[in-house]
């Protein structure tokens, strides 16, 4: 863990449905205030659009896992079966390309699988035995959060409020996160 | 749909077994089963003690109950990879509430199925240099890639993993769900632990979303490779009755048919004990054994496509085995075999039958049993009366045999009834996004 300091302040508005959660992103972007990010019990079709995350490139990721799969299926199955010991089996060819695309298939598969999911763990920074970052115990369960990063609000944190309060958050709180691991890349 | 639940009920319903005391029913099945896992144990340690001379194969008769019971196994398992990955895919909500169960099922069977070609090798404790390409100093002698049966090694593996890697993911933000809500010690460790830290975030659920696609995208077609390679075990050699191109697509359909059977048995009795009647719906059932109607009627088009080619073809030894399948020595396990797979699956037609539970549960048994009868056939008929009849034989199973495959019900059902009681059995969050509260309700607080 390194020493220095991620402490952040967040300004947190509590909704009790995914609709509230949604119109008060609009309304506060609509004011100019960024929102942080937003934390639910379940995915929320459309809130990457309006937080205006990238693209993620973890589809890339997971082709190029893939493909490494694919190679080194290949180089495997070609390395035992022509360079290290070829066997004349009834005087076929050692290199037999359709045998060996099951081998292939199912490493590409497997590559690109697992490729992809530690790639996700590693850059959500999940892993086992973590300390979460929760903003409300009930996220999990029926609770839906909206955390607006202090330094965005330049000292007049009163209009934000209002905003969460008038686009029904039923409670607004603050909360200090430090905390190297919470701030995903 | 949901019967008018909100976010909280559901997380409320489908965690009360896993917050609660065991039932004394839960209690009850999962001493049966694990006093079946214990016969099983028995039997593979007799077989692997005194080896496999203990099972009543013959020089005619090589493969029997092991193979069957092998494929039985992964066949089962098909269905819960295609309830999560192919109906995610194809966007059907439906599937939400039973995937996480399905998804279960597909691990605990494709770890039964396992067992067989571990201990059919004799020494399993050698068998990895047999079935891994891993270096050796008999040398180096390698595995053969051109074998189907090595192409299964590789088949099923991928798949296990795969499909647990999918599984667990899929577990993550409800792992947390039980995690922020539980009161003691050891689970807030062991939930702690296993929810990998899991906040709820919007930037973590879009690339949750994302991965969960593309593992269903990748899993689709690992799914039907993997039973292709199954078929591929028989269609690639030159047995009668084997050595035919139906096989891949007749046995993917099969081994969905026969995963949808047991999905049904194991739903039926969930849903009942744990009374998930409002989130594994009638509809839910339905679907289902319109899935086996479908995939059951394959099946019978396949089985008549084979007896059409076998006469078609003109080949003396092809047309022999068939005939032989159906009114040899071991007519019976034909006729088993085609009324649980093809007759008796037709009368989910009629929606009395499909909603009533005690009916879908006496089928989805049907289903499963004609499946098993459907690998014996495939297996043992084909090879007993082979090219020199002096060499024809029968073959009968020893008590090792049964009891090692009783052993593997034993195992499927301890794990199933462990996942019952400490995982939550359906998927909260994905039933949570069935829910539409409307905007004007937030006001009540």
């Amino acid at each position: 863990m390194s020493t220095e300091n991620h402490s952040v302040k967040f300004l947190l508005g509590k909704f009790k449905t995914p609709a509230a959660l949604s119109s008060s992103v609009t309304a506060l972007q609509s004011e100019g205030i960024k929102v942080y990010d937003v934390y639910s019990p379940f995915p929320i079709h459309g809130m990457e659009k309006l937080l205006g995350f990238k693209r993620s490139r973890l589809t890339v990721a997971s082709f190029f896992f893939g493909l490494t799969g694919m190679l080194c299926a290949i180089l495997l199955q070609v390395f035992m079966l022509v360079w290290d010991w070829p066997m004349d089996i009834g005087g076929k060819p050692f290199f037999q390309g359709p045998a060996l695309v099951p081998v292939t298939f199912e490493l590409t598969v497997l590559f690109a699988a697992f490729g992809m999911v530690f790639t996700f763990l590693f850059v959500n920074k999940l892993f086992p035995w973590k300390t979460p970052v929760l903003f409300d115990q009930r996220i999990t369960d029926d609770v839906f959060v909206l955390a607006i990063d202090q330094k965005q609000l330049k000292g007049n944190p009163t209009s934000a409020r209002e905003i969460l309060l008038h686009s029904g958050a039923y409670e607004v709180a603050e909360q200090e996160v430090n905390d190297p691991y919470f701030d995903v890349f | 749909m949901l019967g008018g639940l909100n976010y909280h009920d559901v997380t409320e319903g489908v965690l009360r077994p896993l917050e609660n005391k065991p039932a004394k029913l839960w209690m009850l099945a999962m001493m049966i089963s694990m006093t079946a896992l214990g016969i099983g144990l028995f039997c593979i340690g007799y077989a692997i003690w005194y080896g496999i001379g203990t099972w009543g194969l013959n020089k005619t008769v090589g493969w029997a109950f092991d193979i069957t019971d092998f494929v039985f196994w992964v066949g089962i398992g098909h269905a819960g990879t295609l309830i999560s990955a192919i109906l995610l895919l194809f966007r059907q909500t439906w599937r939400n509430s039973i995937n996480r169960a399905a998804e279960a099922m597909t691990i605990f069977a494709v770890i039964c199925a396992a067992i067989f070609p571990m201990i059919h090798m004799g020494r399993p404790w050698l068998g990895a240099f047999w079935v891994f390409p891993l270096p050796n100093t008999r040398g180096p002698l390698w595995v053969n890639f051109n074998s189907p049966l090595l192409w299964d090694v590789f088949a099923i593996s991928t798949y296990f993993s795969v499909s647990l890697v999918f599984w667990y993911l899929g577990l993550v933000p409800d792992f947390a769900s039980v995690r922020d809500r539980a009161k003691n010690k050891i689970a807030k460790m062991v939930y702690g632990g296993l929810s990998l830290g899991w906040n709820g975030s919007a930037k973590t659920w879009y690339r949750f979303e994302l991965v969960s696609l593309i593992l269903a995208g990748v899993s689709t077609p690992l799914v039907l490779s993997v039973h292709t390679i199954v078929s591929m075990d028989f269609a690639t050699s030159v047995i009668p009755g084997w050595h035919t191109t139906i096989f891949p697509p007749y046995f993917v359909a099969g081994a969905i048919f026969s995963g949808f059977g047991m999905v049904q048995t194991l739903l039926v009795v969930t849903r009942k004990v744990y009374k998930l009647e409002n989130m594994i719906t009638m509809n839910h059932m339905e679907a289902m054994a319109k899935i086996v109607i479908l995939t059951g009627s394959l099946v019978g088009i396949a089985y008549g496509t084979e007896f059409f080619i076998a006469w078609y073809s003109g080949n003396h030894f092809e047309s022999f085995a068939f005939v032989n399948r159906a009114f040899g020595p071991y007519w019976w396990s034909y006729w088993i075999m085609i009324s649980c797979n093809v007759i008796s699956p037709q009368l989910f037609w009629i929606k009395k039958i499909r909603t009533s539970m005690l009916a879908t549960f006496i089928l989805s048994i049907f289903v499963n049993i004609g499946m098993w009868f459907e690998r014996f056939v495939i297996i043992v008929t084909s090879l007993h009366r082979d090219y020199l009849p002096s060499s024809w034989a029968m073959y009968t199973p020893t008590w090792i045999e049964i009891g090692t495959f009783v052993g593997t019900f034993g195992i499927f059902f301890t794990f199933f009834f462990a996942f019952a009681k400490f995982f939550p059995v359906v998927n909260m969050f994905e039933v949570k996004t069935l829910i539409h509260i409307p905007h004007n309700q937030q006001d009540e607080h």
